[in-house]
């Protein structure tokens, strides 16, 4: 009887499953089998091309010893924790102004969507221009009369964080506003007249009943940012190149750098090993958060 | 079959251009500047004058861009026709492999081995007694630029070496000049430092660190002077903004800045600008101080096809680069020094005698890039451009430098 109940799942759904079976391969081969890959040939002497010469943990070693690696995850620490924080709070501060039935509320939607239509070298570039000392910000103050305003945080290593920061937060807080906002409108009216004839000021609602209600959200959001962020290579590559010196380096630019110009494949699969040991201590929490907790409640 | 071959081939170098011979052949390469793309232009109409057709695969961003993106072309198989790799080290590998085309017969048809001059420019494309490579230029990093309106601006004589470059410093920022202009890029930073130590250090202490690799030299104190040299040169550097090496050259041309640190290629800029060596700029082999030019090559490599016919494309374009014709006309174009003696250059110009001089003197040495693997000089260069961008001491940068040399051994 049992027997015959599993059977009968088995071939439950038939056409689905045999129309996933190219996509469960090409996961299987090319995301986990290339990881694999990648994660085994990290502990050999690689240099062009991969061979199999081992070498324990030495290429982990010169990593972890090398200053321009503990550079890029000091300024990935730095960058994600700001761009979560920023990137959440003015996120939704946005969506709330949104739900405020307010005029024109589809227009300022899409003004706030655009800059997540560009990619990251677009934005880069942009803000490269913007925040340039010849023909951007600093320029226009100082042609409106302000002869000594100096803003020129692209060429000071201490400010091209913030630079950078700032062009991540312009590309991206739009696309969190949206997903705020289908939070926001996920929520049941009743609360909402609940709370109004209990006499709950608004702004009480939203931290103590909303807020909580929308976890859900949150924390698709934040493994949507958090995953970006740890993958962050190409706006800086476009607008600093990593530069001035080493001050705004990433961990995908030194894989990248040691895989290709360096030519030391080796070294470039540990560094890329280590992202992949950061994504996943990300994503397990959330995995975690999302499916284990379904299965009892 | 190999007989045809060669027919076809001699027939292609003397025939008309007609249709039944024309081989359409790719080549990638990063010569995208204004002076650079004028000397492409040559290679390509001497290829298409014989009646192939030259595809040009130019890629921007300089060498450490277009590299890996030749590489993965190679190795993911699908190769193009010809590609452009500084020689030495960087496709060492690729031909170890079997990738490449090995183009010892026409070497030997051409005679390459009695006229390619100096000798070590065929020895770095030979790996086990087989050619892979065609040498096209010589190119020397160890030039100091100066614009001479920057100085006449300033009032004070155009230095005639580096120790009167750092000494007349101060006059030219007091005129409102940059003294020393250096793009952001890390390899520029690793190319100032490696003309510096030549300049600095002298060739003996510089053989013996990089061909001998002998670390106690290496830790020693004449490198701890050029470190200290470095250090100044920092300094004179500091409000240089620019990124590529090319707006570099553009400071030094307009005169905002007094001088640059570059390789022969700069001079292409000032021909393409109109200037006239010895009246608008000066140059210095050696910084003025040691006139030792690294013979440093750019050099055809060719990528392994299965199509007879490309392969032929590509021995015919191999012996093309090398001939006296092409010679000239490309490095009259790019500034750089030709790889035969035996050409004639006399529309060449005040810098480019110079540097015909030294190399005549035979004062010669091998590149970083022919005795160092590319690991070992990407993390000098990612030493240098942190060196240059902060306050780290000279003596911090000298201790990462031998440890950086060290993993190379």
């Amino acid at each position: 009887m049992a027997e015959a109940q599993r059977t009968t799942r088995m071939w439950r759904n038939l056409n689905a499953k045999i129309a996933a079976i190219p996509m469960v391969l090409t996961t299987l081969v090319v995301f986990v089998g290339g990881t694999a890959w990648t994660v085994l040939y990290s502990f050999t002497d690689s240099k062009l091309l991969p061979r199999e010469r081992w070498v324990g943990f030495d290429q982990y070693e010169r990593l972890w010893s090398n200053s321009r690696w503990l550079t890029s995850i000091e300024n990935l620490m730095i960058y994600g924790v700001l761009s979560l924080i920023f990137t959440i709070v003015i996120g939704f501060v946005l969506a709330v102004a949104m739900d405020q039935k307010i005029r024109f509320e589809d227009t300022f939607r899409t003004i706030m969507l655009y800059p997540f239509a560009l990619s990251f070298i677009v934005t880069g570039l942009v803000w490269q221009w913007i925040l340039n000392p010849e023909f951007g910000i600093q320029s226009i103050v100082r042609g409106l009369g302000w002869e000594s305003f100096t803003f020129n945080p692209l060429d000071n290593p201490d400010l091209v964080l913030y630079g950078l920061l700032i062009a991540g937060l312009w590309q991206g807080t739009g696309f969190v506003m949206c997903l705020m906002l289908a939070g926001l409108r996920g929520i049941d009216e009743d609360i909402w007249k609940a709370a109004r004839v209990d006499g709950i000021p608004t702004w009480k609602t939203y931290v103590l009943i909303i807020l909580p209600m929308m976890r859900p959200v949150f924390i698709t959001t934040l493994v949507l940012v958090a995953a970006g962020i740890i993958k962050l290579y190409d706006l800086v590559v476009a607008q600093t190149s990593g530069g001035p010196g080493t001050a705004s380096q990433v961990p995908a630019m030194y894989v990248y750098d040691y895989m290709f110009q360096a030519q030391n494949l080796g070294q470039g699969f540990a560094a890329s090993t280590m992202m992949l040991l950061s994504v996943l201590i990300v994503l397990i929490p959330w995995a975690y958060l999302e499916f284990g907790g379904r299965k009892h409640g | 079959m190999k007989n045809l071959k060669l027919v076809t081939a001699l027939a292609a170098s003397v025939a008309l251009p007609s249709a039944g011979f024309a081989t359409e052949l790719e080549v990638t390469h990063w010569w995208t500047s204004g002076g650079e793309a004028a000397a492409v232009a040559e290679l390509a109409k001497a290829f298409d004058a014989g009646g192939d057709k030259w595809v040009d695969g130019a890629i921007a961003g300089g060498g450490s861009t277009a590299r890996p993106i030749m590489i993965s072309r190679i190795t993911g198989g699908d190769p193009m026709g010809a590609t452009q790799f500084n020689h030495g080290q960087q496709a060492l590998e690729l031909v170890e492999a079997g990738l490449m085309l090995d183009l010892t017969d026409v070497a030997e048809a051409e005679g390459w081995k009695e006229k390619v001059f100096p000798p070590s420019l065929l020895e770095a494309c030979t790996v086990d007694g087989r050619i892979y490579c065609a040498p096209v230029n010589i190119h020397s990093p160890e030039w100091l630029w100066l614009s001479n309106k920057a100085y006449a601006d300033a009032g004070i004589p155009v230095p005639t070496n580096w120790n009167e470059f750092v000494a007349s410093a101060p006059q030219l920022e007091a005129a409102g000049k940059i003294p020393l202009a250096l793009g952001n890029q890390a390899w520029q930073s690793n190319l100032a430092f490696g003309a510096i130590t030549v300049a600095v250090a002298g060739l003996d202490i510089w053989k013996q660190v990089n061909v001998e690799k002998n670390m106690d030299v290496a830790a020693g104190p004449e490198m701890a002077a050029v470190f200290a040299a470095v250090g100044d040169a920092r300094k004179l550097a500091a409000k240089s903004t620019v990124q590529d090496w090319n707006q570099a050259t553009n400071l030094v041309l307009t005169g905002e800045a007094g001088g640059q640190i570059m390789g022969d290629w700069a001079q292409g800029e000032f021909q393409v600008a109109g200037k006239v060596a010895g009246t608008d700029y000066t140059c210095l082999p050696g910084l003025g101080l040691n006139a030792y030019l690294s013979t440093g090559c750019d050099a055809f490599y060719f990528p392994k096809n299965d199509d007879p016919e490309i392969e032929a494309a590509q021995k015919r374009l191999a012996a093309l680069l090398v001939s006296p014709e092409v010679q000239v006309a490309f490095n009259l174009k790019k500034g750089s020094l030709p790889i035969r003696g035996d050409v004639d250059l006399a529309a060449a110009n005040d810098c480019m005698k110079k540097g015909l001089e030294v190399l005549a003197g035979g004062n010669l040495l091998p590149t970083g890039d022919m005795t160092w693997s590319p690991d070992v000089v990407k993390q000098n260069e990612d030493l240098m451009v942190e060196f240059f961008k902060s306050d780290m001491a000279p003596e911090a940068a000298h201790a990462q430098w031998v440890e950086n040399l060290k993993s190379g051994l």
